[in-house]
């Protein structure tokens, strides 16, 4: 068979079940784009991960009337410890400068700001963020030490809610996949029944099973490709209009580029026709019954 | 070339089996007649014959070849070697003559040229040179069947089974259907044909052999159509 006449086969039998065609490919598309999304949440996820762990740190907050002996005997205490990785000291005019540059964009909350509020503190960098523990466990008490604050707690959270919306992608894309493979299956049965007279004296002058099934298969790969073409769109304009558009406003954290999009495009287009011709090939079986 | 061994029929739900303990040999060559009332089991034994259906007991054996052990992806195989006629013609309304008759032969793969050889070889055979780019629709019935006959034919099968090929036809034309099929069992080809028509029954003289409510009542040399009492 000639790939062009194959292909203008392909294109006669979807025209011939025009808006099923279009059900399956929308619904091909918008699982999959679901379905990508959710890798590229995840591709994000790690990259704000490996960006945050890097600078997120043990902050020992110290009171206010803490001595001169205290602060230099912590500070000793600190560098003597193997977990740790580097130890920076931070004043109360360290910290006021900080705040200043963080809320530039409020300037009455930097006004109303008391030079002498913020506490100084010493800001931990360890070299296993896990043994925070140890930190906590040594200094928590100390004399002249107010508060010890993991960091990494706070992004935890936060990177529990975006794993939830993650899910909630994979478990909608999973159930529109559900979708897509039940009205591909449906399409290949009107197919095959609007096309019985032919296939019926196919088997009768012994033509093998595949060459029976192929047109019918194809159509459904086909569709299945088109709509995770479709659904690879969607996510260029995602990536486009939502993720550079946060670059701009959003500086403080790394984000997908284009290589995170080309690296789940294979796996949708694998995902779109693997579906597609499991679920005509399912379909099939049963309706085209040698 | 075909032999049936004990072969019982029965289809799900129904209390009487559709065959009942059939044995029937055919040898090469040969040409019978399969005759019947309604329901006799006449389509179920050319439906064991194509592995349409398989015996619920007993052995059916086509071309040399046991069936029960003939695996799923060997049946096409199967129906190359026998041909295959009906009452309602089954030929594809949008394809010209040609077209249908070439069809039996695109879709196992043959090559064009030899297509465009065979073709016009068969459709001379079977009367109908001359008419090649013609619709269906555009053809009289007993037209039509000989195209149907072209299509079965065109792969030089073994056996060419007719399942009441004259049903749909006057008489006139009817006697030239079965001297094509007869010419067609000239060549060497075993002919099986289930048929109604008693006037054709009686004017061949060839074998018959009769069923009756799934069961074999007569087996004649040169038979005629009559019911047995």
């Amino acid at each position: 068979m000639r790939a062009q006449f194959v292909l203008s086969e392909i294109l006669i039998g979807l025209r011939r079940n025009l808006t099923m065609t279009v059900a399956v490919i929308v619904t091909v598309a918008i699982s999959l784009a679901l379905a990508g999304s959710g890798l590229l949440l995840r591709r994000q996820v790690d990259l704000m991960k490996g960006y945050w762990y890097d600078r997120v740190e043990v902050s020992i907050f110290l009171v206010d009337e803490v001595t001169e002996a205290q602060r230099a005997s912590i500070e000793d205490d600190l560098q003597a410890l193997p977990e740790v990785e580097r130890v920076e000291y931070e004043s109360k005019d360290d910290a006021y400068e900080r705040f200043k540059e963080q809320f530039k964009e409020s300037p009455e909350l930097v006004a109303n700001a008391d030079r002498d509020a913020l506490p100084e503190s010493f800001r931990v960098k360890l070299k296993d963020p896990e043994k925070f523990d140890v930190v906590a466990s040594a200094f928590a008490e100390r004399a002249g030490v107010d508060t010890v604050l993991n960091q990494r707690e706070l992004l935890k959270t936060f990177f529990r809610a975006v794993n939830r919306i993650q899910v909630a992608t994979v478990v909608g894309s999973i159930l529109q996949l559900i979708a897509a493979a039940f009205l591909i299956s449906n399409t290949i049965r009107v197919a095959a029944f609007s096309r019985r007279r032919e296939t019926g004296i196919m088997r009768l002058v012994g033509a093998s099973n595949l060459y029976i099934q192929l047109p019918f298969l194809l159509e459904g790969a086909f569709a299945g490709l088109i709509g995770a073409g479709l659904a690879v769109g969607m996510l260029a304009l995602l990536k486009v209009f939502l993720v550079d558009g946060l670059r701009q406003d959003i500086t403080f954290t790394a984000y997908v580029g284009w290589s995170a999009l080309w690296s789940v495009v294979p796996w949708l287009l694998l995902l779109g026709v693997g579906l597609s011709a499991v679920a005509s090939f399912v379909t099939l079986r049963k309706y085209l019954r040698v | 070339m075909i032999r049936l061994d004990h072969v019982t029929k029965s289809y799900p739900n129904t209390a009487k089996p559709a065959l009942d303990d059939v044995s029937v040999e055919v040898d090469k060559g040969e040409f019978v007649f399969l005759v019947g009332s309604s329901g006799s089991g006449k389509s179920t034994f050319l439906r064991l014959l194509l592995k349409e259906e398989s015996p619920t007991a007993g052995s059916v054996h086509v071309a040399g070849k046991d069936l029960s052990r003939l695996s799923h992806w060997k049946v096409p195989t199967l129906r190359r070697t026998i041909g295959c006629v009906f009452q309602d013609f089954r030929l594809l309304p949008n394809k010209t003559v040609f077209q249908n008759v070439a069809f039996a032969l695109e879709v196992i793969g043959r090559h064009r040229h030899q297509i465009e050889k065979v073709v016009p070889e068969v459709l001379d055979l079977v009367g109908l040179d001359g008419k090649a780019d013609r619709l269906p629709d555009e053809l009289s019935g007993g037209e039509q069947q000989r195209v149907a006959i072209a299509r079965a034919f065109v792969n030089k099968p073994m056996i060419v089974i007719a399942d009441e090929p004259t049903g749909n036809l006057d008489p006139s034309t009817s006697v030239g259907i079965m001297k094509l099929l007869d010419r067609i069992n000239r060549t060497g080809t075993t002919v099986v044909m289930a048929t109604h028509d008693a006037a054709i029954v009686d004017s061949m003289r060839r074998r018959v052999v009769e069923l009756d409510a799934g069961k074999v009542v007569r087996d004649q040399a040169r038979g005629v159509y009559g019911y047995s009492k």
